[in-house]
């Protein structure tokens, strides 16, 4: 058997295709440059390739693929925001999500469990059922469900009035989800890939300036590029990139931890949200419970893990799920979440011409990657900002319209 | 960053403080409207010291911090009317 292995390995008819094209050196113009190569950029350069035919692009990043965000989140898809232009703009994007791993030809394990987002006060109740109506209005499949309908969803869950917090009913969203996270950056790097656009891994920007003719300049590690168009989409850096075109955001950095715990038996169908006791938990296809919580208490730039997050997390968990008592916590990371004053991100149009801003996605940021990159890519050919996209735009702050997102997750409202 | 030493009761709990956001200079009452967005909106939010308000919550007592956000790490925390008069010496307005 091993050396009919070594055999077949030597074969060179069964050489394998290489996921991604071989490494090409750094050129100095482009068309449209992309600042960071996570899901959001990634994704932005592959619709500037199948929407608009635009391939002379290059996507600058300064660590590996999907090393930030992309890979820190806890991978959950839904729709059921509380502002119609939020839950408009997550519902295109599902509606995208659906059809991906089709399109780009790789297991994204999109796997709808439904998501419920329990109320323990009348406040709550009030809230999802708002949620539920606004979601109603715009076809989006959300409703509120009492205590009898939860035990049927979730046996699982301690619907106990004996506890803490004791759970009234919940919004209930059948089709949210969950995807692989890497996947989606993959799936979108190699198709990006083999229309020509090239990705630059370990090339990080340090300095932005803006040329008379419209064009911009990019100081890199490798060396200076000019491109027609810029696209900023760096989550968790946003505002020291912007800072070198000149460009103040609304954004604070803010560490949002998650864990796992060891792989157990599948016993959890839904994704369980509570925003009173600011915990969320999925268990994945490997077994682990993926959690999470609320975002750190102030801003900092550290992707340190604290014991804080996860004794808070789990007294709060083990009262939904009591018998958890004794599993164990494999693995605890974090991620620097933009976070926005009205928990919608800032998408679209900058003080600066040509330089267009992908930031602010704070905890909300994967389920969107998909409707963002469309959006970055059709605004950075067409220099038109697409109407999905409109009410995001940084210059909101000036009119005063905010969107007061109280369906995002991981803050307190 | 598990202990602020609180100019009015000493080392505390960082648990029984809260978060405030960076000092920033308020512009004048006739300032154009993009100033104040800037003022109630907008953030340097600094990869490095920073100065921000922070409250003891139980004692409702305001004062300033002066830390690291790429470290954790706190250099100092003073009362405001130290850290004002400060300012105003040095003709420094902003935390920047």
């Amino acid at each position: 058997m091993p050396l009919g292995l070594l055999k077949y390995t030597l074969q060179r008819k069964y050489q394998g295709d290489r996921y991604f094209p071989a490494y090409r050196p750094l050129r100095g113009t482009y068309d449209v440059a992309i600042i960071g190569g996570g899901g959001h950029g990634l994704a932005c350069a592959y619709y500037l390739a199948r929407d608009w035919g635009i391939s002379n692009v290059a996507v600058l990043e300064k660590n590996w693929l999907a090393s930030g965000n992309t890979a820190r989140n806890t991978a959950i898809i839904r729709s059921n925001y509380l502002t119609p232009e939020g839950a408009r703009f997550y519902e295109e994007s599902m509606r995208l999500y659906r059809s991906l791993a089709g399109e780009l030809g790789i297991n994204l394990m999109y796997s709808e469990r439904g998501h419920l987002t329990l109320a323990h006060t009348d406040a709550a109740i009030r809230i999802s059922r708002w949620r539920a109506e606004v979601n109603q209005y715009l076809g989006i499949d959300s409703e509120l469900v009492g205590r009898r309908e939860l035990a049927r969803l979730c046996p699982e869950l301690n619907l106990s009035e004996d506890v803490h917090h004791p759970v009234l009913g919940a919004l209930y969203h059948p089709p949210g989800a969950i995807a692989r996270h890497d996947a989606v950056a993959w799936g979108y790097a190699r198709r990006a890939m083999e229309s020509g656009i090239e990705i630059h891994q370990q090339t990080e920007v340090n300095g932005i300036r803006s040329h008379d003719d419209g064009s911009v300049e990019l100081q890199t590690n490798r060396g200076p590029i000019t491109a027609g168009k810029v696209v900023q989409a760096v989550a968790g850096a946003s505002s020291e990139v912007a800072r070198m075109a000149g460009i103040k955001l609304p954004i604070r950095s803010v560490p949002l931890q998650a864990c796992v715990s060891e792989p157990l038996k599948p016993f959890l169908d839904p994704i369980v949200v509570s925003g009173s006791l600011h915990m969320y938990v999925s268990q994945s296809t490997r077994g682990e419970l993926v959690m999470g919580g609320a975002t750190d208490p102030y801003p900092l730039y550290s992707t340190r893990s604290t014991l804080d997050f996860t004794e808070g997390l789990m007294a709060n968990m083990l009262e939904l799920f009591p018998f958890l008592e004794n599993a164990r916590v494999m693995r605890q990371w974090a991620g620097i979440a933009d976070m926005t004053p009205d928990f919608s991100p800032v998408m679209g149009m900058t003080p600066v011409s040509n330089y267009y801003i992908d930031s602010g996605w704070g905890t909300w940021g994967f389920k969107a990657t998909p409707v963002c990159g469309r959006c970055m890519a059709e605004l950075a050919a067409t220099g038109k900002v697409p109407a999905l996209m409109r009410p995001f735009e940084l210059e909101r702050f000036n009119r005063m319209e905010q969107i007061g997102e109280r369906g995002a997750a991981s803050v307190g409202h | 960053m598990k202990i602020i030493n609180c100019p009015l009761n000493g080392p505390r709990n960082a648990q029984e403080f809260i978060c405030a956001g960076e000092v920033k200079k308020e512009p004048p009452q006739e300032a154009a409207i993009n100033d104040w967005a800037d003022f109630v909106f907008l953030e340097n939010n600094l990869k490095g010291v920073v100065h921000e308000w922070w409250c003891h919550v139980a004692t409702s007592y305001w004062f300033i911090v002066t830390r690291d956000t790429a470290t954790e790490e706190i250099m100092a925390t003073y009362p405001p009317a130290e850290f004002l008069a400060g300012q105003r010496r040095t003709g420094g307005a902003d935390s920047e």
